[in-house]
């Protein structure tokens, strides 16, 4: 019942990307597995991740963020026909 | 013009952890359009999949401030939002430097139908800001029912391929060359695969004073009952067959922004669709040429006017 | 016209008066669309903006919904917010209505009261705002043009309080109040301006540096807290109202309560009213009252929230009351007003007897004739001890 006094009224969340904090990784049948030495920062699949979970540092793509990657596969099918840096695994194996 | 990798350095502002579906064509739009912004944005959203993906409390994945108020209303919300701006910018409660873009967000529900009435309003009374429709072609957050954005013969939930109707049988509605007749600065039709020009036109669009327009291709495995992996191959597709493409119209000329060196048969970007799986069927060969004499004709009114002062 | 901080006294509509309240106050937005008899107050406002005497932002919206929506945006914003309506107009905002209650934005709206649809009718009547009863608004009622004038500034404060937090619409009757002239007396600019303060909203969208998100889905988990929360603060508003009215009655000497009760001490018949039709009922309480009959009159200011208590407490000892009410709920069974005031009556220990009598739909005429009459039958009953009607069209 304590509850309520502490939610901000009218349903505002006060702070932004507290979804960050939302795991949607389980989603996943497929993971994406990078080839790191074929990648070649082109960041196309960073642009065209739709769960925002392609990881760059300093310009390089690093990986995937597997909480919230949901294996769509769009990174796989959209790197570059010469390049083919990423595929998609079977999350059970 | 923002390399894709100077995109890459700044800030996202569409966090991950949404409940988008996987391989959803809102998200890389959204993305790529808050990133070109050069500045503080705010944003309103119609009610849909962006909406409700994006916000399940206490989730929110939008790192700027944002409203969604109701499904009709995205361009009214923004307009009183944008009018608060200068208002209080006007009584010293802004700092007079500071400089904030606005922008809504609709589906083609909300954008096309119930929210035409709002947005032309909005556009009419020349408010400062960017309207952005990711247009799926359907009420996809209700269970893929027709909008007036529904492609022609597409099977959906009210517009079904039986054994008398095959799909819907309308042309959608051209809502781009609505809203260019309201002698908007700069409107134009886009696509996420094409990052660069999406990137540029929304660049340029929030640049502009005054009501500016993005109509987006925004590809729905759901609804579209396709792969999720080729969402992104098949907003290319819409765009080198010509149902969908790329122009833009800036203080009044035409110009397509993308022409493809070899016009791809429609077929091409129906087969892979579940919603025109009927349209291969042999009885329905004429639909097919229909269609495609449809999209030719638009394709040649385009080309027709490419350069060209239309308002 | 031009009413300065000199001109105390003036003969004005309603409308112009509530025009002149809101460019007193000097909100940031004024989202506006026009609708009859509503009408003279966005003119005049826009007069206003014209000649620079406020410096408000009006734009004039496609839509009561969109006038609405805008509101909700540049609340959420931070900003203070007004607009006018009546009838069809604040019908066409319900949805955004119950939007802007829920996200507790106190915008501040008055409602010229106008029949709705069908037939089409562009008279007083108070189906408008009765609907809108259950949307989480205030809702303050005015028998007079110098009330709607006061009931603007007390109606902003109510909402804007912190501990209610809630939009509020500020009533009155189209055409009877709204377009007839009135001598009132008006309250300086500096007046207002102490009185209304300063207004700077929550969590505003425009603080980009700490990003908010106004408007998620709420799903099982908390929705029913929020809608909690919203109810909680329409409780608060009850004593949050009666302070400010107080305030306002201390500080420029016209005083206001949650009721207004005439001549109800000891009186064995009243009749429950809203809006300008208490001053026809009044003068007849005073010329029967001459004729040695005990009735009254109560009238409510305050509909939203519903001041049962302050109603039990007036209708204390009254032997038999008739609710008139100028909207029907249709549910057979009386208005609106007539159904939450039996309620309210419920726990007294002599609860007097209530009927419900409707009366002036689309602008009937109320008259002299029919307050006697509704007084003869009242106190009658009072005698026989029996109703024969308990709902009942009247003005037909």
């Amino acid at each position: 019942m304590a509850e309520h006094k502490k939610l901000p009224e009218g349903g505002v969340i006060e702070k932004g990307g507290t979804a960050h904090g939302y795991s949607t990784g389980g989603w996943r049948k497929l993971r994406p597995v990078v080839d790191l030495g074929k990648c070649t920062n082109c960041m196309i699949c960073w642009v065209m991740c739709p769960d925002s979970a392609v990881i760059v540092q300093d310009g390089k793509m690093v990986g995937f963020d597997l909480e919230h990657c949901k294996g769509c596969g769009i990174c796989a099918v959209e790197c570059p026909d010469k390049v083919k840096a990423i595929k998609m695994n079977e999350e059970a194996d | 013009m923002a390399t894709i990798k100077e995109l890459a350095k700044k800030d996202e502002l569409l966090s991950g952890g949404h409940r988008l579906c996987a391989g959803c064509g809102i998200p890389p739009i959204v993305r790529i359009i808050l990133r070109s912004a050069n500045g503080p944005v705010v944003a309103s959203s119609a009610t849909g999949c962006l909406e409700v993906g994006t916000t399940i409390y206490p989730y929110t994945a939008w790192r700027i401030p944002w409203i969604h108020s109701a499904f009709e209303n995205s361009a009214a919300t923004i307009s009183g939002v944008e009018t608060a701006y200068r208002a209080l910018k006007k009584r010293g409660r802004i700092p007079a430097d500071k400089d904030i873009k606005f922008v809504a967000f609709g589906g083609d529900g909300g954008t096309y139908d119930i929210g035409l009435q709002s947005l032309s309003g909005a556009l009419e009374r020349r408010h400062n800001f960017l309207y952005v429709c990711y247009d799926n072609g359907a009420y996809m957050n209700t269970g893929i029912q027709r909008s007036s954005a529904t492609p022609l013969f597409s099977n959906t939930t009210t517009s079904q391929a039986g054994e008398v109707i095959q799909g819907k049988q309308e042309w959608r509605k051209d809502l781009t060359r609505i809203v260019v007749a309201h002698n908007v600065p700069f409107a134009a039709q886009c696509s996420p695969h094409n990052w660069a020009d999406l990137s540029k036109k929304a660049e340029k669009a929030l640049a502009v004073k005054g009501p500016t327009f993005l109509n987006v291709m925004s590809p729905c495995p759901l609804g579209w009952y396709t792969k999720s992996e080729d969402s992104i191959k098949l907003a290319k597709l819409s765009v080198d067959t010509c149902y969908w493409p790329l122009y833009e119209v800036e203080n009044g000329v035409m110009k397509v922004t993308y022409k493809p060196k070899e016009k791809k048969p429609l077929a091409e970007w129906l087969k892979p669709q579940g919603r025109f799986k009927h349209l291969f069927k042999p009885e329905n060969a004429n639909l097919l040429s229909a269609f495609q004499a449809r999209v030719d004709s638009e394709w040649q009114r385009l080309i027709d006017l490419d350069g060209k002062q239309v308002y | 016209m031009a009413v300065t901080a000199h001109t105390k006294k003036a003969a004005l509509t309603g409308n112009t008066a509530v025009a002149i309240a809101m460019k007193q106050i000097n909100p940031d937005v004024y989202p506006a669309y026009p609708i009859t008899p509503s009408t003279g107050i966005v003119e005049d406002f826009s007069g206003f903006v014209a000649d620079g005497s406020v410096d408000t932002e009006l734009i004039t919206v496609e839509s009561e919904h969109s006038a609405m929506s805008a509101c909700i945006g540049a609340s959420a914003a931070g900003a203070r917010v007004m607009t006018a309506t009546s009838s069809q107009g604040l019908a066409l905002m319900w949805e955004m209505l119950y939007i802007a209650s829920g996200m507790r934005l106190p915008i501040v709206i008055a409602d010229v009261n106008r029949a709705l649809s069908a037939p089409i009718n562009i008279h007083c009547d108070h189906s408008d705002s009765m609907g809108a009863r259950d949307a989480g608004w205030l809702q303050l009622y005015a028998e007079t043009v110098q009330e709607a004038y006061d009931n603007v500034f007390m109606a902003m404060r109510i909402a804007e309080n912190a501990k209610v937090m809630l939009p509020a619409m500020v009533c009155m009757d189209g055409f009877i109040t709204s377009h007839a002239i009135e001598n009132l007396d008006l309250l300086s600019d500096e007046e207002v301006r102490g009185f209304v303060g300063e207004y700077k909203g929550r969590n505003s969208l425009l603080d980009t540096d700490n990003p908010v998100t106004w408007g998620a889905m709420v799903l099982q988990d908390h929705y029913i807290t929020f809608k909690h929360q919203q109810s909680e603060a329409m409780t608060r508003a009850k004593g949050v109202a009666a302070g400010v009215m107080k305030e306002f009655g201390e500080k420029f000497g016209r005083p206001y309560g949650l009721i207004d009760a005439y001549r109800l001490e000891d009186a064995e018949a009243a009749i429950v009213i809203m809006n300008s039709a208490a001053g026809t009922t009044k003068v007849v309480v005073d010329d029967l009252r001459k004729q040695g009959k005990k009735v009254g009159v109560l009238r409510l200011r305050l509909f939203r929230p519903f001041p049962f208590k302050e109603i039990a407490d007036a209708l204390r000892g009254v032997k038999v009351v008739a609710v008139l009410d100028r909207a029907d709920s249709m549910n057979s069974f009386g208005g609106p007003l007539f159904n939450e005031l039996r309620s309210a009556l419920y726990d007294l220990d002599n609860r007097p007897k209530v009927m419900s009598r409707i009366y002036g739909l689309g602008g009937r005429d109320y008259k002299v004739k029919d307050a006697v009459e509704v007084f003869e039958e009242l106190l009658n009953i009072s005698k026989t001890g029996k109703i024969d009607t308990m709902t009942k069209y009247i003005t037909l």
